[in-house]
């Protein structure tokens, strides 16, 4: 009964703004925003078969790539940033001003040097998803509990099986946490960077859609875009709940008592 | 067999120095029970992170079957005061009690006796499968206490375990502790705030002052080899010896009292 109560709140004002934009925009005549009903119709059309493969599928390909680089690239600096004071101080200010550039801006510049294929758009994504991973791997690896380290070093807990078993996990919910900040980013920037240089792509489609008029189609694509945000950050909560099992089931513990 | 010389202790930092251990000397033969009692403060738990060797000293000398301690020593195991904070919540009790064995290369097999009889000792046989938080805290400290006897230590040092659970439970792991001591044979330093169950548990009492921390008392417990909650209590011996320590900590309390202020 409460497990359909959630549900229904959960599920109800999505469906009440679906309904609303449906019925509100039934029977539009103006051009730029099409009924509801007409751009569902333009995406049945356009994003299947040969468009689906040769437009979605290489930038799905390469949010991927850029996204798990990115967490990849973040963890691994992050547990030597936050283990090492040494490399802290070494790379801190480097790290500092790259983190200033707002990625779009690079661009131009990445085009310039390795031209607009998969390289400069992964890298794009890499570039602007690293930083929220980063910093809270770096956090979550600073904050361990201490008695967990004495806890490995009396034991004789070393090497690979302490990052396996004692780092990387007790900087888990941080990390995670940094990865789920990451992932809208990802999106947006694989949008922008094939918006920018593309001549395939989402964002590309998209955009030459807009530049054609075809405006139920352009629409279909924001539609589109929206549906991929979603499925994305439920599979990213599926894995969470595999991930951090432990760490909900002690707060809600906690919560208890 | 471990061995205390003139150890010193300050901390140093933020502004502070804390002279946190004065200047202790003893010895604890090789597969003696010893007890360590003193005022909360009074630096019990920097000497057992110093014998660890998870702590350098200021000065003097610590050393462990022989060698000094500069690193954690080999074949010792430790439970610790936040025996809680000590498990791996993300690992379920059995992965936990294996993980030290599994860092010395141990077998799979071989990993899954020790940690089967480790857990059947302390009554967790039923608990494997569970996760640290999803037990209670005296189960939790039967946890750790299974850590370090599958760890097959030679030396065991224990902080404060049973201060956070209920008498009964209590009761029940300082006879499992005596029991795991006489299987195992190792050397067992037992550090507690509790003068009783320092009397019932140990062979031998080391009354620490309060700070600067000295050796204020040591006592050889000469209560017979088997005890027993109920009759070892009751016994005249045991009322005896439980009044010398307590009065020689009284004493030792005295002059830092008077100084403080009221
Ligand atoms: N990491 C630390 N930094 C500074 N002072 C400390 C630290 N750990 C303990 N102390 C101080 O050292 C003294 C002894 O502490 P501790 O060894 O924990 O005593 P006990 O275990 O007997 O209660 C206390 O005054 C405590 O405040
Ligand atoms: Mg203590």
């Amino acid at each position: 009964m409460r497990f359909l109560l959630r549900a229904l709140l959960a599920v109800g004002l999505p469906v009440v703004l679906v309904a609303a934009w449906w019925f509100g925009s039934a029977g539009s005549q103006d051009f730029y925003w099409p009924s509801l009903s007409t751009i569902v119709d333009a995406f049945g059309r356009t994003w299947t078969g040969a468009m689906f493969t040769e437009q979605v599928f290489p930038s799905l390909w390469r949010l991927l790539v850029g996204y798990l680089l990115a967490v990849v690239v973040g963890v691994a600096l992050g547990v030597l940033i936050g283990t090492f004071r040494s490399v802290r101080s070494l790379l801190e200010p480097v790290l500092e001003f790259l983190r200033a550039f707002p990625p779009p801006v690079l661009v131009p510049a990445a085009i310039l040097l390795s031209g607009i294929g998969d390289r400069t758009k992964i890298l794009v994504i890499v570039f602007g998803c690293v930083w929220p991973v980063l910093l809270n791997t770096i956090e979550g690896v600073r904050g361990r509990d201490e008695v967990l380290s004495d806890t490995c070093r009396t034991y004789r807990v070393t090497g690979l099986l302490r990052l396996r078993h004692l780092v990387l996990r007790a900087a888990s919910p941080q990390i995670v946490t940094g990865a789920r900040q990451a992932l809208p980013l990802a999106i947006i920037l694989m949008v922008i960077s094939e918006m920018m240089a593309a001549n395939e792509g989402l964002g590309f489609t998209v955009l030459q859609f807009q530049r054609g008029f075809q405006i139920p189609e352009m629409w279909s694509g924001v539609l589109l875009l929206g549906v991929i945000g979603i499925v994305l950050s439920l599979l990213f909560r599926v894995a969470e709940r595999s991930l951090l099992g432990w760490y909900h089931g002690q707060r809600a513990g906690q919560r208890e008592w | 067999m471990l061995e205390v010389r003139n150890l010193h202790k300050v901390y140093d930092g933020h502004g502070r120095r804390v002279t946190a251990v004065g200047d202790l000397t003893f010895t604890v033969p090789e597969g003696q029970f010893a007890c360590v009692v003193g005022p909360s403060g009074c630096g019990k738990t920097t000497l057992l992170r110093v014998l660890a060797g998870l702590l350098p000293a200021t000065s003097g000398e610590v050393s462990v079957r022989g060698t000094p301690v500069t690193a954690p020593p080999k074949d010792l195991a430790v439970v610790f005061q936040e025996y809680g904070r000590s498990l791996f919540p993300w690992l379920r009790v059995r992965a936990n009690v294996e993980l030290p064995l599994k860092a010395a290369g141990m077998g799979r097999a071989e990993r899954r006796k020790l940690a089967d009889e480790a857990l059947a000792a302390v009554g967790l046989s039923d608990v494997d499968n569970a996760y640290p938080w999803q037990l209670s805290g005296g189960m939790q400290q039967r946890v750790a206490i299974a850590r370090a006897i599958a760890y097959q230590p030679k030396v065991l040092l224990m902080d404060e375990p049973f201060a956070a659970v209920d008498a009964q439970t209590r009761a029940d792991l300082e006879d499992l502790i005596r029991a795991v001591w006489q299987r195992l044979g190792v050397t067992l330093l037992f550090v507690t705030h509790d003068i009783d169950e320092a009397v019932y548990l140990g062979q031998r009492v080391i009354v620490l002052s309060a700070s600067p921390t000295t050796v204020a008392e040591d006592l050889a417990i000469d209560l017979p080899a088997t005890r027993d909650q109920l009759t070892t209590r009751s016994d005249a011996r045991f009322t005896e010896l439980r009044g010398q320590v307590y009065a020689r900590i009284q004493k030792v309390k005295a002059p830092a009292s008077e100084g403080a202020p009221a």
